[in-house]
């Protein structure tokens, strides 16, 4: 049999699963003729094996939960190794509670970035859950608007307010309390227009040292669009299936309501 | 404190990212520093990652850049000394009798430039595609392969070099 010569190249791509069917084929038939490349191949493969022998067991190490923590930031890592070994010495000295707080120090030490995500995420899922309900899409309705208001204040630890989106053609259905993504409270508001298009807004407070920030425009995974932005205390998530322009108008409209 | 919420795609890729480093660098502490940077750099950004696109190639692609400008700097600051250093030095698997020896893979990738440590790694372990480690590491399909090509086969030297009875010492 005559086959197209095989190139180094095609070999790797045969190991890796990279060739087309076709030449699979070739390949193994002219593998079948040439000894040392059939050995570079085995080689390649038992390479691709050691490395997982070697390796895998990393997959299911704990993952340390400061990996898990976007928002603290620890000294550059050799600098954060010789606190943290000159802090263990410390605390190996002065017991328990010391020794908690040293190894927590060099962890905490700046904080960098607020993460728009947890929120978008959460705005996102809770958009999802809540605006498909038909017989309890909230926990108190908009006819109790002036008790929804404080209680909701109430948990929030600041006044909120509902806007009102009437002139868009959204009426304000009602709301309820959330979890935030920090243990904290959050709220949903929700709105409904005459062809039963929900949107819903998702409140929680803003870190202390957050900026106000712009609107920012993020389709989450489970396809829900989510306009989000932070002013003074609170974080806010528009959310809702409309296409970007049209929630970019809410957005609007509900930014100079409540910013007044 | 701002934890993650544990839905969140990122957090998926924690344990592959982890093992890469470790696999790319050797020790566990300074590998696990680089996917906290890696990390943080992330959660920044995370807002400017695109929906839809490939999350596994933007993450490594992170990983990437900080380990490029982690080797540039090593090259001008002194040597640091790990507290605990288990990768490269001591094996911590047992040896095996068939195929290769773990610990010779350990040595044999070292002396591989780092360019070809990362495709084999990105191939090989982590199962990506030409396209995707082409992508995590910006450069071209042809160079992937290129350097797939050269690294692997220094690999075979370097072990068949040592020999088989070197190759399932226990170092």
């Amino acid at each position: 049999m005559i086959h197209r010569p095989v190139s180094d190249g095609e070999l790797h791509a045969f190991v890796d699963g990279e060739l087309e069917a076709v030449r699979r084929a070739d390949v193994e038939a002219w593998l079948a003729d040439n000894p040392e490349a059939a050995a570079r191949v085995t080689f390649y493969r038992q390479l691709n094996e050691a490395l997982h022998r070697r390796y895998d067991h990393v997959l299911s190490e704990p993952v340390p939960p400061a990996m898990l923590h976007p928002s603290r930031r620890r000294l550059p890592a050799t600098m954060g190794r010789a606190a943290l070994a000159a802090s263990l010495l410390v605390a190996s000295f002065v017991g328990g509670w010391f020794a908690n707080q040293a190894l927590r120090a060099p962890q905490i030490v700046e904080r960098v970035v607020q993460v728009p995500v947890p929120m978008t995420a959460q705005a996102a899922m809770a958009h999802a859950i809540y605006a498909a309900e038909v017989r309890h899409p909230v926990e108190v309705g908009a006819d109790e608007e002036a008790h929804l208001m404080r209680w909701l204040s109430n948990r929030m630890g600041r006044e909120v307010k509902a806007p009102h989106l009437q002139t868009l053609g959204y009426r304000l259905m009602g709301g309820r309390l959330l979890p935030a993504a920090d243990g904290g409270a959050a709220c949903q508001f929700m709105y409904e227009n005459a062809s039963g298009t929900r949107v819903t807004l998702f409140i929680r407070n803003a870190d202390a040292d957050q900026k106000e920030t712009a609107f920012h425009f993020k389709v989450e995974s489970n396809g829900v669009s989510v306009f989000y932005w932070i002013d003074r205390h609170f974080g806010y998530a528009l959310s809702a299936n409309l296409p970007r322009e049209e929630l970019l108008r809410l957005a609007r409209a509900i930014y100079d309501q409540l910013s007044l | 404190m701002t934890r993650v919420p544990p839905e969140h795609p990122i957090i998926a890729q924690i344990p592959h990212l982890r093992r890469y480093a470790r696999a790319l660098i050797g020790d566990r502490v300074l590998a696990d520093d680089l996917v906290q940077d890696c990390l943080e750099r992330a959660w920044s950004r995370f807002h400017l990652w695109r929906e839809g696109s490939n999350l596994r190639t933007w993450l490594f692609t992170i990983m990437h850049n900080l380990h490029a400008n982690a080797v540039r700097n090593a090259t001008r600051r002194p040597a640091t000394v790990p507290v605990d250093a288990p990768g490269v030095i001591a094996p911590t698997r047992p040896a095996q009798e068939d195929g290769l020896e773990v610990a010779s893979i350990d040595a044999a990738l070292t002396q591989l430039p780092p360019d070809q440590r990362q495709v084999i790694l990105l191939v090989g372990l982590e199962g990506m595609s030409y396209q995707e480690a082409a992508a995590s590491l910006g450069v071209p399909i042809g160079t992937v392969m290129s350097r797939l090509h050269r690294g692997r086969e220094r690999l075979r030297q370097l072990l068949a070099a040592a020999g088989s009875p070197t190759l399932r010492r226990v170092k």
